[in-house]
């Protein structure tokens, strides 16, 4: 998995600045995609590739429940969210849904990664290559049970 | 040794025994979608559908019932078609509870959880929306989800959870009679902050709770959302099964604690201590003693909200309220019809006219930014509700301030943040 990142370089991004509330009525995912991250970044409908990463620091996806915010970064074209942590309810609904990848880095590796470094993930071993400092760092493994989800395509094609 | 949650967390997935970190598949005894996660739902079977799995039942339609509350009044052509999807999928699937607006009995669907004793002790209890810890004050386990695994949940009747760990929070002594349950969770919040108690469950107790009313303790375990927490929970007591027996319920398994119950940590605070506060904008971990920001102007007041449109909590605002008038902007929206009811015959709702505050219909809109009152860029508002992220309750430059609704009644006479305390 490859692709370039967009880096928001702070703590607690929550669902809505991900996904504003007013756009909670909406079930259009291509249409929701078009909000994404509205709430801190008017412009990252118009940057945003397929493909891309997200980079930021704890909590990423606190409040509220709202499936729509990871819906509306993988319609975006967001592959995978790289957090130092993430928010419960962010992180079941990217994995169960399928639709992004919450990936655990350690600070160091938050702090290191740049806006616009191209970055190669490689779940199956645990690493993050960055291609543009020629660097590589650790991903905190995927508990058992998120690797099989994961591995499956999303909760309903998992077989406990 | 094992505590409340880690107990009915075990019965649920038919163990004798389960520990924090276990990931277990647990039955679930109540499921509940509103007019947001019910649209998500059936999103989520139409894609199923499209790959080949049938689907024309639910796996317990009795466990399953159904609020409007978000988009309530329909806010545009959208919200309205979202509760015609809503009103279709009850038929479709035979859910016979379904609270609907404008029909009697509605309002947000934490508070019918107590309000209608849809949840009850010892029960699994899920909800596609985050704030559906609240009902954990009742003794149940009490989580949030998306519509996934909520559609996951409808058609399986059951869902995976990782075991928390448990954060217990001991209240000693009666909280003073001008600080409410919300202070009290603002304080730990800003303590242990929004990650706090991430992927865990904190727990209340202590001779604080004892004293508590049960409304009072339903704030406490709806804020735990706001520290990241999966779940809060309070064992039920004698105050619980009165208030459950007062809305028909009797029939029910109580599940609690070992004496020697295991805590990955305990907090203790004096209630006597417990002051006044405010969570600032950006962050309910934001937290200010509101006596120190008592020169800050407001627009706006809001009493509304699963948290803070109880009411008890229509009550401290009346008490405040009571033969004043208030000098910004201000609203009043109960969180449920029989609480609206209830404020009538109480005479609440007439004191909140004569002090010149709108009263509105049960609805979250504006606690979510998405209609009925939402703020103007630049605005201030100080609020009941649980949250002040940016654009929470409405323009992205807007801002917020979460309060008690003493604090949020006090500072609508005077215009400016105002602990109770000091209203003349």
């Amino acid at each position: 998995m490859k692709g370039s990142v967009i880096k928001y370089a702070r703590d607690n991004i929550d669902t809505d600045v991900i996904l504003p509330g007013p756009y909670l009525k909406i079930h259009d995912y291509n249409e929701l995609a078009k909000h994404a991250m509205e709430g801190i970044d008017k412009d990252f409908h118009k940057k945003v590739k397929p493909g891309d990463f997200i980079v930021a620091g704890r909590n990423f996806g606190c409040g509220s429940s709202r499936e729509h915010a990871p819906i509306a970064l993988s319609y975006s074209g967001i592959k995978a969210v790289l957090a130092v942590s993430f928010a419960r309810i962010f992180y079941r609904n990217a994995v169960d849904g399928a639709f992004l990848l919450p990936i655990e880095i350690d600070e160091e590796t938050y702090k290191e990664i740049s806006e616009g470094d191209q970055l190669e993930i490689e779940t199956s071993k645990n690493e993050i290559k960055n291609i543009t400092k020629n660097k590589t760092y650790k991903m905190k493994p995927f508990p058992e049970l998120i690797g099989k989800i994961i591995a499956a395509g999303g909760l309903f094609n998992y077989k406990p | 040794m094992l505590n409340i949650t880690e107990k009915i967390l075990a019965r649920a997935s038919g163990r004798d025994s389960v520990s924090p970190d276990d990931v277990v598949f647990a039955n679930v005894d109540k499921v509940m979608v509103h007019d947001v996660s019910g649209p998500g739902v059936l999103a989520v079977f139409e894609k199923l559908r499209k790959n080949g799995v049938k689907i024309d039942r639910l796996h317990d339609p009795e466990k399953v019932w159904v609020a409007e509350d978000h988009f309530v009044p329909a806010a545009d052509k959208i919200s309205a078609q979202n509760v015609v999807l809503l009103t279709q999928f009850t038929k479709d699937y035979g859910i016979r509870r379904h609270f609907k607006y404008g029909m009697g009995q509605y309002g947000i669907c934490h508070t019918l959880s107590h309000e209608e004793a849809m949840v009850l002790p010892g029960e699994v209890y899920v909800g596609g929306d985050s704030h559906t810890n609240t009902t954990g004050a009742l003794g149940a386990f009490a989580a949030g989800l998306g519509h996934t695994d909520v559609a996951y949940v409808l058609l399986n009747g059951k869902i995976w959870f990782k075991v928390p760990e448990t954060l217990y929070f001991k209240l000693n002594g009666r909280l003073p009679e001008y600080a409410m349950a919300k202070d009290f969770i603002l304080k730990i919040i800003g303590d242990i902050g929004t990650d706090g108690a991430a992927y865990k469950t904190m727990q209340f107790g202590g001779t604080g709770i004892s004293e508590m009313s049960v409304e009072e303790r339903l704030t406490l375990t709806n804020m735990t959302t706001e520290a990241g927490a999966k779940s809060g929970i309070i064992e039920p007591d004698q105050k619980v099964r009165d208030y459950l027996a007062q809305r028909g319920a009797t029939n029910y398994r109580e599940v609690h604690g070992d004496p020697d119950a295991q805590y990955a940590k305990t907090y203790e605070y004096d209630a006597s201590e417990i002051e006044p506060v405010v969570a600032k904008p950006f962050s309910p971990e934001n937290v200010s003693v509101a006596r120190e920001l008592s020169s800050t102007p407001l627009d706006k007041a809001y009493i509304g909200s699963c948290t803070g449109a109880k009411l008890e909590d229509l009550r401290a605002a009346a008490r405040i309220l009571k033969g004043r008038t208030v000098k910004i902007r201000t609203e009043v929206l109960p969180a449920a019809i029989s609480i609206f009811r209830k404020a009538m015959d109480e005479g609440l709702i007439k004191i909140f006219m004569d002090a010149g505050v709108m009263v509105g219909p049960p609805t979250c809109g504006a606690c979510c930014g998405a209609h009925m009152g939402v703020l103007a860029k630049d605005e201030v508002c100080i609020s009941t509700t649980n949250r002040n992220f940016p654009g929470r309750m409405g323009h992205v430059e807007s801002k917020t301030y979460l309060a008690s609704p003493l604090v949020a009644a006090a500072s609508a006479v005077t215009g400016k943040i105002t602990d109770p305390r000091d209203l003349k």
